[in-house]
């Protein structure tokens, strides 16, 4: 029985998290995998931490990412993959979106955004960080850019054999696609 | 075919292909999916939103008294809204197959409790179905409506967060169509008048008698063997922690029907094992049934007696191995969830938090986050519907021991109309006097948007009478003089309201009237409030003073750094409330 692979999709509320993992999840399944997704709902959709949960192999049991045990953690904040270190694998891979959001207790001065955590999380573990937000503005539209990380997601995994295209045009709205097929493949060659 | 589904939408499919006619529910998390996944089978399911839960459970039980196989969903704590009708309903038994949804929220994601319904379901004797992912939540709800109607029980079937968030893979079925008989008075069997209520009772016991025989040979119940060194009883998601920690060096009894509890089917199994484990989250269900039965077993001396289980605990606990990870000494910042950018509860809030002496009662909505810091507006939070009782019991005893304490009651629309008109009753009857606010965003907020009887539209999108607020707190009997209603976003409106209202000895009532701005807006919502997100607000940097005073209005679209303060023209939906607060007039409002 082949290893349960494990990713997470961690960010803000709002960030477009949900729309990258349905299009992730509808390709593992066409692959033949056994796919088990988790995310929460509630109380964190109004500008709380949000986490994807993904897994995939032959059988998979539980729909939860352990520590230590994510392949990939895919961060659409920078301080959010600072958050979920400790859910990487040892010799897992970071890819992370180089872009803040302001936490309230920021805002208010009770607190101050860590500096430098793109530079501490790099001595330890494999990170690939640029700005999304600026390569989809490029291709056209801002809101674009988590499919811009799905692109180098399935990259960092080496889900080459999934037709990723065929499942944008599935998941996306039909005036979206062009789009984010350039914003994946785009993502995918970072 | 397999889909991938969430389990509450796999629930919703497996109600369709059991022959469900109707459906009922009240929206809560982890629940809520579940009634919005019903209308895409309206042809063959009506279903509905009730006002509340005990609503919602009498008018499923109303359905399969006529004949009709029904259901209700709800969260764990709407559990005890309807706790009137279930414990009764439970003995006269079923007609049509009924099913109650009760929806556990182990960890607390998105509760003000954690309760754990199993002992609900054992406490009214409803026969109860525990589903460990999407496949079985659409397996077992399909066949939980004939198991009701073979045991003449309601079934009580039990879900937690993560068995209704995750998605899995389902293999679907056909739906199978239940005859609705003709109606005939069973009137000894449903007027649970004591002589026969009395008759009913000792028939319980006899049903239960019969399930309990069933369960220890049914398809819900399933003995897994390899390694016999450990044998491992647990259900529902805790199945799956168990499965990937032990594998295949341990042996699984699997329980589906945990009420009535399968007695000689867990004697067998542990005779057949070294020692045994179980495996549950929340409350020791399980373990003292099967210490009950006299067999020694390790459970909740080890693992977590409250908060969600996950692989790592269950490790951690049987196994003592925790995984290896990378680690870090920087710190992180909490983002605590927040009023959006633009709602309208904000402008009520801001000018509540101005006021000094006064209490102010709250519930349940996204307007508990009133209480956040920088507003700190929202003092108290029990359950739906408690903050205009909760506010006429203060304000009586606050004046009874001579203070002068104003009570304040903050209250959303579907929460008013959810259990909030009964406590507003009480406050009028009762001669109270405190400051009842409705907060009428126009929808169920918190939940995702679902329509409510305030709305003007069902959960099958039908056009729907609207209940005139106003009119209804009239007919109360609070006085017309003492109803006003007010733009939110308007703070010299909420505040002259507030100067009128606050001073008053008697029942007085202020209806926010203004959409949540995640809302999709109605035609009618388009008309009533033409300014919805046509404009925005800037900072104009050369006559801003960075004084912060707008940040105190706790907005996640201002960003303040220690130079300056930006509004982030993606956020902001126009409220304008940074720019009344402003002392220095440089927000500018412009068209979006």
């Amino acid at each position: 029985m082949s290893e349960v692979k494990n990713i997470l999709l961690v960010g803000v509320g709002g960030q477009g998290t949900i729309l990258a993992s349905k299009i992730l999840t509808s390709g593992l399944i066409k692959a033949g995998y056994d796919v088990k997704m988790s995310e929460i709902h509630g109380m964190s959709q109004r500008g709380g931490s949000v986490s994807t949960q993904v897994r995939y192999g032959d059988k998979v049991y539980s729909p939860i990412v352990g520590k230590g045990s994510a392949d990939v953690i895919v961060a659409f904040e920078e301080m959010e993959a600072l958050r979920w270190l400790d859910h990487l694998k040892i010799g897992g891979k970071m890819v992370i979106n180089d872009y803040r959001i302001q936490p309230v207790p920021v805002n208010l001065g009770a607190a101050e955004y860590p500096e430098g955590i793109i530079d501490h999380l790099k001595e330890k573990c494999e990170v690939l960080s640029f700005k999304a937000a600026e390569v989809a503005t490029e291709l056209g539209n801002p809101k674009a850019m988590n499919i811009v990380l799905l692109g180098a997601l399935v990259k960092a995994m080496g889900l080459d054999e999934i037709d990723w295209d065929a499942e944008i045009e599935a998941n996306v709205k039909a005036r979206f696609i062009d789009l984010n097929k350039k914003a994946f493949h785009a993502g995918y060659s970072l | 075919m397999k889909v991938i589904m969430s389990g509450n939408e796999a629930t919703a499919r497996g109600a369709w292909e059991g022959g469900a006619r109707f459906a009922s529910a009240y929206p809560g998390t982890p629940s809520t999916e579940i009634l919005e996944n019903m209308p895409q089978y309206g042809e063959d399911v009506y279903s509905e939103w009730a006002p509340n839960e005990k609503v919602a459970t009498e008018a499923a039980i109303g359905a399969s008294i006529a004949g009709v196989r029904s259901f209700c969903a709800m969260k764990h704590v709407g559990m005890n809204v309807a706790a009137d009708p279930i414990f009764t309903f439970a003995y006269t038994g079923v007609t049509g197959g009924f099913v109650m949804v009760v929806a556990d929220d182990p960890g607390q994601h998105s509760s003000q409790n954690e309760q754990d319904n199993r002992n609900t379901a054992k406490s009214a004797r409803l026969l109860m179905l525990e589903p460990s992912d999407s496949q079985e939540s659409k397996d077992f709800m399909k066949k939980a409506f004939a198991l009701s109607e073979r045991f003449d029980m309601p079934v009580l079937f039990h879900v937690t967060t993560r068995t209704c968030h995750s998605k899995g893979l389902v293999e679907l079925g056909e739906r199978e169509e239940a005859a609705v008989p003709d109606y005939e008075p069973k009137i000894r069997k449903y007027v649970t008048a004591p002589a026969n209520a009395k008759v009913l009772r000792a028939t319980l016991e006899d049903r239960i008698a019969a399930a309990k025989a069933f369960s220890n040979d049914c398809e819900f119940n399933r003995a897994e063997m390899h390694d016999t060194k450990i044998g491992v009883i647990t259900s529902g998601i805790s199945y799956q922690y168990a499965r990937e920690t032990f594998e295949e060096n341990a042996s699984y009894l699997k329980l589906g029907l945990t009420f009535p509890m399968p007695d000689d089917l867990i004697r067998d199994f542990c005779s057949k094992v070294d020692k045994v484990y179980i495996v549950e989250e929340m409350d020791p269900y399980i373990e003292e049934h099967v210490k009950m039965l006299g067999i020694e077993c390790t459970g909740k001396d080890v693992i977590p007696k409250f908060d969600e289980l996950n692989t790592d605990i269950v490790r951690k606990a049987f196994l003592g191995v925790e995984p290896e990870t990378y680690t870090t000494d920087m710190k992180t910042v909490v983002r605590p969830p927040a009023l959006c950018a633009g709602c309208p509860h904000r402008g009520l809030f801001y000018a509540l938090s101005k006021r000094k002496g006064i209490m102010i009662t709250g519930d349940i909505g996204c307007y508990t986050l009133g209480m956040a810091a920088p507003l700190n507006a929202l003092h108290s939070c029990i359950c739906m519907g408690a903050s205009i009782s909760q506010g006429h019991g203060a304000s009586i005893a606050l004046k009874d021991a001579g203070k002068d304490t104003k009570v304040v009651s903050v209250i959303g629309d579907s929460t008013f109309f959810h259990t909030g008109v009964n406590s507003l009753m009480d406050a009028v009857y009762n001669s109270g006097h405190n400051l009842s606010i409705i907060l009428d965003n126009r929808i169920t907020g918190m939940t995702g948007h679902q329509q409510n009887p305030g709305t003007g539209f069902t959960l099958m999108g039908k056009e729907a009478p609207e209940v005139d607020i106003p009119a209804l707190c009239k007919a109360i009997g609070v006085k017309e003089e003492n109803i006003i209603t007010v733009n939110p976003n308007h703070l010299d409106e909420v505040n002259s309201a507030l100067d009128k209202l606050l001073p008053k000895d008697e029942p007085c009532v202020l209806i926010t009237r203004w959409p949540c701005v995640l809302k999709k807006f109605s035609q009618q919502d388009i008309d009533e409030f033409p300014t919805l997100h046509k404009t925005q607000c800037v900072i104009d940097q050369d006559k801003c003073k960075n004084c912060k005073m707008c940040v105190k209005t706790g907005c996640p679209a201002l960003i303040n750094t220690k130079e300056k303060v930006v509004i982030d023209k993606t956020s902001c939906n126009g409220c304008t409330v940074c720019k009344q607060v402003c002392p220095f007039k440089a927000i500018e409002e412009v068209t979006r």
